[in-house]
């Protein structure tokens, strides 16, 4: 496989949330507004592509039998260091996410490529596969927090968006859209699309 | 050296544990002076918010010095007491889990632009995933409030979440706290349930039943024991 195509088919083909069906879970925590899924999937970008750098480093010489406590060890190492930068630097956004960032050491897309990908290939290309199934896992997050935050709130990144005479005429916000059973069906209706975009990734 | 032997396996954890420990406790360091900064100018900020002065950026520490003219620690007498730890610096989390008659309870005295004198007073408590916290401010008098502040940790975004929106906090200026000369904390209700006898009451938040559950109990815990306080400002 190319380095090009490690860096891109995550974006669509192979993306970790619609095709792989992995890390859903935070898809639903973090994604009632756009700013916190934006600086989430900003950070899982951060750890995972450089939790695949350290792992390929050290990949020849991990024991086989403890490579899973080894990898955890290395993605919780990183998340406590991006969550301190966080609260260092950015102060607000890290109390908006507050236990969100701790659980990325739980998001099942960085166990998955750690082992399918960083074990088994060289920094380099580990490093673009992180980055490449970061984007695409932030791609869907903001796509989900979008539709949630404008349907839900009317806001978007905290911005009004639908007009307050709208509101006047009658127009609810859809609370529904808050509601983690929402994100799901928002994730399930991406998948759709998708599918119906890439006929290849149907099942028959 | 065989790399799935019991030795090497043991010793690599111990070394790996070791790296990352390191790394982690510089990370802690070199970064704590910075956090502890943000989080005092974020408590600056919180206590400021309560009596409607929004600050931000590096102007919070100036307009705390301004505004907010002294600082001090009362206990549930109504008393001034000395304490060796400056109001700013008390945990109100671990006071508010103390018994009311051993609290140290601190105030904060805000001069507003207009010369009007306020009374800031934290509070603690829980919500519905984790803890919520706030500042309360009093006018002169000590018998209405003036503003409030919420905060969560962890409550649900557009349900819970919403207790730290203007359209709650600002249902409670001009709540009264004395019924009668009787004190009793603001009541947080379910919206067309009736409120507690005697007490002044604001609506909850819809969809955010226990949070606003819990910042009604979180008042009548963190601001009962200033009631003492509160009488002898009327004085």
């Amino acid at each position: 496989m190319s380095n090009k195509s490690v860096f891109f088919n995550p974006f669509s083909k192979n993306n970790p949330v619609v095709v792989q069906i992995l890390g859903i879970c935070s898809v639903l925590a973090v994604t009632a507004k756009l700013e916190p899924a934006l600086v989430m999937g900003l950070s899982v970008i951060a750890v995972l592509a450089f939790s695949n750098v350290i792992i390929s480093l050290i990949r020849n010489t991990i024991p086989t039998n403890i490579r899973i406590i080894v990898q955890l060890v290395v993605v919780a190492g990183l998340v406590v260091i991006v969550s301190q930068l966080l609260e260092a630097f950015a102060y607000d956004v890290s109390k908006q996410l507050s236990v969100f960032i701790g659980l990325i050491i739980t998001n099942c897309i960085l166990m998955g490529r750690l082992e399918a990908f960083a074990m088994a290939n060289r920094p380099w290309a580990s490093f673009l596969d992180g980055l490449g199934n970061g984007i695409g896992y932030t791609i869907i997050l903001v796509i989900v927090g979008f539709f949630r935050e404008l349907l839900g709130s009317g806001t978007l990144f905290g911005f009004q968006i639908v007009p307050q005479c709208v509101y006047e005429m009658g127009y609810v916000n859809n609370g529904l859209m808050i509601l983690p059973p929402m994100a799901l069906i928002v994730v399930a209706c991406i998948i759709w699309v998708h599918r119906s975009f890439n006929k290849d990734l149907q099942e028959k | 050296m065989n790399k799935q032997s019991n030795t090497y396996t043991l010793l690599y954890i111990i070394v790996l544990v070791a790296v990352v420990g390191t790394a982690l406790a510089f990370t802690s360091i070199s970064l704590k002076e910075r956090q502890q900064n943000n989080a005092a100018a974020d408590k600056m900020r919180q206590i400021l918010a309560s009596v409607n002065i929004e600050a931000n950026g590096n102007s919070i520490a100036q307009e705390y010095e301004k505004y907010i003219i002294s600082s001090f620690i009362v206990n549930d007498k109504g008393e001034r007491i000395d304490n060796e730890v400056d109001a700013f610096d008390l945990s109100v989390e671990a006071q508010s889990k103390t018994e009311a008659a051993q609290r140290l309870l601190p105030v904060y005295q805000c001069k507003l632009d207009d010369g009007e004198i306020k009374y800031i007073l934290p509070m603690y408590g829980a919500g519905l995933w984790g803890p919520i916290w706030g500042y309360i401010s009093v006018n002169s008098d000590g018998r209405t409030i003036y503003g409030a502040y919420f905060a969560h940790q962890g409550e649900t975004p557009g349900l819970g979440a919403e207790i730290e929106k203007p359209a709650f906090t600002s249902r409670f200026a001009g709540k009264k706290l004395f019924e009668n000369n009787k004190f009793y904390p603001v009541a947080v209700v379910k919206a067309g349930q009736p409120a507690p006898e005697g007490a002044d009451y604001v609506d909850g938040v819809s969809g955010g039943t226990i949070t606003s559950k819990g910042v009604g109990a979180m008042i009548d815990n963190c601001i009962s024991p200033y009631s003492s306080f509160l009488e002898s400002l009327d004085r």
